[in-house]
């Protein structure tokens, strides 16, 4: 039986859509999600300016940015701490992502450096894995402090 | 749109009481999920409007030698209507014309990522035109055979609008309109098909709030929401002259028409203008006072059997001379000839 826990707990950590919520004291370690649209403008001396705003009206093509606030508001330090965020179905990783950005390829089954990850196409054939196969992002941080707080961000492209 | 991440479970799902005290941070193994399916929904034309974006964050984290998780909230956001129209001219080339009705093809292609009517206009005022021709319907394939079947096809009756066209659906559609009389050949005349989204046209980032799929905004894309192409007609008119001489040759060597005398008749039918002409038949007369001279029928020099059925001509005293010359193409020129002798 315990190993059935334990496996069965696993997936709960795994799977980001399941609802375990209630299963767990309360959390030291908040996470607020957010997403912002990047608004591309040129500037009266022709400069390109970006900046994030509130997604308002957004269609195929736009760019999308996908951010974690975290904290730890507890009075321990937390170890360990590994937040997995599945990709959208409706978005590709966009191609000046982070390329020490650990992702998967594969719905979460392997991680790596997209550079180190392959994927295998329908004819069977062995290829690099590219921005769009994206399945997951994952970011670890070995420890955060009581009371320390950070952002996780992702770009993404709406397909 | 849910996330549909594959993940399928192996084991029966747990009752959400269960103990997870116990839990060490040597769970963290990947193992336990079967990858039910890696490949990510396939986006060739971008995202359908109306599609939600749900993104979601969870974590896992040791607290002294416990393991917890927590999730993040959920950020949604609604995909925008796209309105993006192509029209093109499914003619291969300018199409030959005459005095009368002729039909234009085009297709109408639903750039956008949503479902959108277009409002079509056929403006036959373009510049350059030789002559303009008039509108006189436009029509939509509907048994999608690319050829206006009168009838058949869906006549769109004012205000023109196509139904909706699905995401990267296209539509064949057929502008007929009626070239005038006194046209000559060679005259060429455009005539313009205009599509245009009915939600809205404008600038590309353009938006219409609230009028998109499920009540979400409708954005202009490249295209501006409208886009029209030209279609060409060239006038191709075939016109047959026939011109008809004679010479004659007397008995004594001369031109004197006195009985005995050899008249050559040639008629010279010249095709000009463009295209060709079908079932060409120059037939002529005996003239009175004469007497065809067996076996003189000639079609471009060449000998041709008095007798009907064994070649293109037939001649006799009684019924004159026949030449059938079947499809002849514009730019050519065929001289029949044939002697009668003077009573």
């Amino acid at each position: 039986m315990n190993t059935f826990k334990k496996m069965v707990a696993a997936l709960l950590v795994l799977s980001s859509t399941a609802a375990p919520v209630a299963a767990f004291a309360q959390s030291p370690v908040s996470l607020s999600g957010d997403v912002k649209a990047v608004e591309t403008t040129v500037d009266e001396g022709g400069n390109e300016i970006t900046k994030l705003v509130d997604p308002n009206v957004i269609v195929p093509g736009d760019r999308l940015v996908f951010g974690t606030d975290y904290a730890n508001n507890g009075a321990e330090p937390v170890e360990n701490f590994v937040v997995t965020n599945p990709l959208p179905a409706a978005v590709r990783l966009a191609p000046d992502a982070d390329p020490q950005l650990v992702v998967s390829v594969d719905a979460g089954k392997s991680w790596g450096m997209l550079a180190s990850l392959n994927v295998i196409s329908e004819d069977g054939t062995t290829r690099n894995a590219s921005h769009a196969d994206v399945t997951h992002v994952r970011w670890t941080l070995p420890m955060i402090a009581p009371g320390e707080s950070g952002r996780l961000e992702y770009p993404a492209i709406i397909r | 749109m849910p996330l549909a991440n594959g993940l399928i479970t192996i084991f029966p799902y747990p009752p959400l009481s269960m103990d997870t005290q116990a839990l060490t941070k040597s769970l963290f193994v990947t193992s336990v999920v079967a990858v039910f399916t890696i490949s990510t929904p396939a986006y060739a034309d971008g995202v359908s409007a109306g599609t939600l974006i749900e993104n979601t964050a969870s974590a896992t984290y040791d607290d002294g030698d416990t393991t917890r998780t927590v999730s993040s909230n959920t950020v949604t956001v609604r995909v925008d209507e796209l309105l993006d129209v192509t029209v093109t001219s499914l003619d291969s080339g300018p199409i030959g014309a005459q005095p009368g009705e002729a039909v234009l093809t085009f297709e109408v292609t639903n750039k956008g990522n949503g479902p959108e009517a277009y409002e079509l206009t056929a403006n036959p005022a373009v510049a350059g035109n030789d002559f303009e021709t008039q509108i006189v319907n436009i029509a939509i394939d509907i048994n999608g055979n690319g050829t206006y079947d009168p009838g058949v096809d869906e006549i769109l009756t004012a205000p023109l609008t196509t139904a909706e066209l699905a995401a990267e659906e296209a539509l064949t559609v057929f502008v007929i309109v009626t070239v005038p009389d006194g046209v000559t050949d060679g005259q060429s005349s455009d005539v313009e098909l205009l599509a245009e989204a009915v939600t809205g046209t404008g600038a590309p980032g353009t938006s219409f709030a609230g009028q998109g799929v499920d009540g979400g905004d409708a954005i202009v894309g490249s295209t501006g929401a409208d886009d029209s192409a030209l279609g060409r007609m060239i006038v191709g008119i075939t016109t047959v002259d026939l011109a008809k001489s004679v010479s004659l040759l007397d008995p004594f060597g001369g031109t004197n028409a006195v009985p005995g005398t050899i008249a050559t008749f040639t008629i010279t039918a010249t095709i000009s203008g463009s295209g060709s002409v079908d079932n060409l038949v120059v037939t002529d007369a005996i003239p009175d006072g004469t007497t065809y001279a067996p076996g003189t029928l000639a079609l471009d020099g060449d000998t041709l059997t008095d007798a009907g059925g064994d070649d293109v001509g037939e001649a006799s005293d009684a019924d004159g001379i026949s030449v059938d010359l079947g499809t002849v193409a514009a730019g050519t020129i065929h001289a029949i000839t044939f002697d009668v002798t003077l009573d």
